[in-house]
């Protein structure tokens, strides 16, 4: 038996959602690295388009950031800012729109902005928006990917950053959100996917080795498993190889940097502080 | 028409005290040695503008010259939080941060507004979310022709913007390609404009996708190779990863931070070149 560890079969789980000759709009991070996976594997015209204006981009390794040179340089078409959101993903050409989140709600709405609810005195400030509250409107569907806790997968959001189904019940038709919505949320647990009629999201299938209980242990609201819940396959042997390969592209947080080392001199920094 | 000054001059003619400020660079061609030259002169009270404040604005914010950030998304792209940014959020170190925040569509169509000196943009967008409640320059508008309910967004008119280009020319005629971002909108919808450059060459060649500024919208360009170091220039140098990667480190400690600033920051004159990786004749 292959060893794998859960982030491993969460993006490859999420690769295998992509079909191939798909257009998909990828957000930086466990998105990105799914996608590129799909492009190695199953997928190779997968068209990736990221916010930096780079459509139909073909990396050869992980790109760090969503404006890597190497994504401009293989890209079909390079355009503006303005015209990626206006002209290409605003009118809902883009087949499915790839997102991470820090929390997700039962209906599969996302904060990326505040944790606490002091807006003004946030507990903790994440970065915000950037591309996602549109790409989560526009998108024919959306498929979510992160990590699963009590503390991501929360019962009320403090922020909501972009719309899933808003509260349920047909909310994202009565706001004229246009796109599909989420179709599907990945963890390094199983797969979440809305209720067809209340739009809440049920567990649908589980990895090897998961209970059920363990997945509501890491759930903040009462989670229910689907009657029909099915187990995943594992990762392929091409799968796993293929995705160690793109994290071996990628340098990493843990590698020794020069400029990291440096000696403490020193504090002069910010006399006259604003106010 | 644009005057080819040095980096000193250009901040110093066109950034004060108090200003509105745009710097802007996709994650391209980020004019981080404006910004150092920013910090350098010691200028306070600025409102910055940026669609994704990365490491100069967490730089600029840890120096203390910003009053007012108006952006859509702060992190350090690929690795994680802005240090300095979330210090000044979270405690107000080295003073309080206004914030207005905005998804990324909203500020293109901003910058979009003001470049075609319109009072305002429209998208579809922001609706739902918990931004408007937060942020201001939002408003629902109804489709005089079908009557949809769509979001009105305030036009961005910063006093000053600052970008990196790969190059210009003597008369000041600007041209940079790759990813090209919002670079045009924001100094065609800022009352003045400082471009930094990666050389000054007497003819522009045309480059496949390249924008050109023709020299009678640009106000100060300035010659600095490498100044968007840790960015890139397509063309001229690699974007510096390692360096984004280091900075998490170097931004999470206040004294550590200081120290960067003294020695990287204050303790160099304007404009230093550091090219990191040079590609002579790549893709120009």
């Amino acid at each position: 038996m292959l060893n794998y560890t859960p982030d491993e079969m969460m993006t490859i789980t999420a690769a295998r959602s992509l079909q191939d000759g798909m257009t998909c709009f990828v957000g930086i991070g466990l998105p990105s690295e799914a996608a590129n996976l799909a492009r190695a594997t199953h997928a190779p015209r997968l068209v990736l388009i990221y916010e930096s204006g780079t459509i139909g981009a073909k990396p050869t390794e992980l790109p760090l950031s969503i404006g890597d040179g190497m994504l401009a340089e293989t890209a079909d078409a390079v355009v503006s800012v303005p015209e990626i959101f206006n002209y290409w993903l605003q009118p809902g050409r883009i087949d499915v729109g790839f997102l991470g989140a820090a929390q997700l709600d039962k209906y599969g709405n996302i904060n990326t902005t505040v944790i606490g609810s002091d807006y003004a005195r946030p507990k903790v400030r994440l970065p915000g928006a950037g591309g996602a509250p549109e790409i989560a409107a526009a998108c024919k569907e959306v498929i979510v990917v992160l990590r699963q806790s009590r503390r991501t997968f929360a019962d009320h959001l403090d922020f909501v950053t972009s719309v899933g189904y808003g509260d349920g019940d047909n909310s994202r038709q009565r706001l004229g959100l246009t796109g599909g919505g989420p179709k599907v949320v990945i963890t390094d647990m199983g797969v979440l996917r809305p209720d067809r009629r209340a739009q809440e999201l049920v567990l649908t299938e589980i990895y090897p080795g998961v209970s059920v209980s363990e997945v509501q242990e890491r759930t903040g609201w009462a989670l229910r498993a689907a009657p029909d819940l099915s187990e995943i396959e594992p990762p392929t042997q091409t799968e796993l190889a293929a995705l160690r390969a793109l994290r071996d592209s990628v340098p990493t947080v843990q590698q020794p940097q020069p400029a990291a080392a440096q000696p403490s001199s020193p504090v002069s920094v910010a006399k006259g502080a604003s106010s | 028409m644009a005057e080819i000054v040095t980096l000193a001059q250009a901040i110093a003619a066109a950034v004060h005290d108090g200003d509105t400020v745009a710097m802007e660079g996709f994650t391209h061609l980020i004019p981080h040695a404006a910004g150092h030259e920013v910090i350098r002169q010691g200028r306070r009270d600025l409102t910055l503008i940026r669609m994704t404040p990365d490491i100069i604005y967490d730089q600029m914010i840890g120096a203390g010259c910003v009053r007012k950030l108006i952006f859509s998304w702060a992190g350090n792209p690929g690795v994680g939080s802005l240090h300095r940014f979330r210090d000044a959020v979270e405690n107000s170190w080295p003073g309080p941060l206004e914030l207005e925040e905005h998804s990324h569509a909203g500020m293109a169509n901003r910058y979009q507004a003001g470049a075609s000196g319109l009072p305002f943009a429209i998208l579809r967008g922001y609706r739902g979310t918990s931004l408007p409640a937060h942020t201001t320059g939002v408003a629902e508008i109804m489709c005089p022709f079908t009557g949809e309910v769509l979001t009105a967004v305030r036009a961005l008119r910063p006093d000053v913007a600052v970008i990196h280009a790969q190059r210009a020319d003597r008369q000041g005629n600007v041209q940079y390609w790759g990813i090209t971002g919002v670079q045009k909108e924001a100094v065609l919808a800022s009352a003045r404009s400082v471009v930094t450059v990666e050389e000054i060459v007497d003819v522009l060649e045309p480059t496949p996708g390249a924008v050109v500024l023709p020299a009678w919208v640009v106000g100060y360009v300035a010659q600095v190779p490498g100044g968007a170091h840790p960015s890139y220039a397509l063309g001229y140098s690699a974007r510096d990863n390692a360096f984004y990667l280091a900075w998490d480190e170097i931004s999470r400690d206040r004294a550590r931070f200081a120290a960067w600033l003294d020695e990287n920051v204050y303790g160099q004159t304007a404009p230093r070149a550091r090219v990191t990786a040079a590609l002579p004749g790549a893709a120009c």
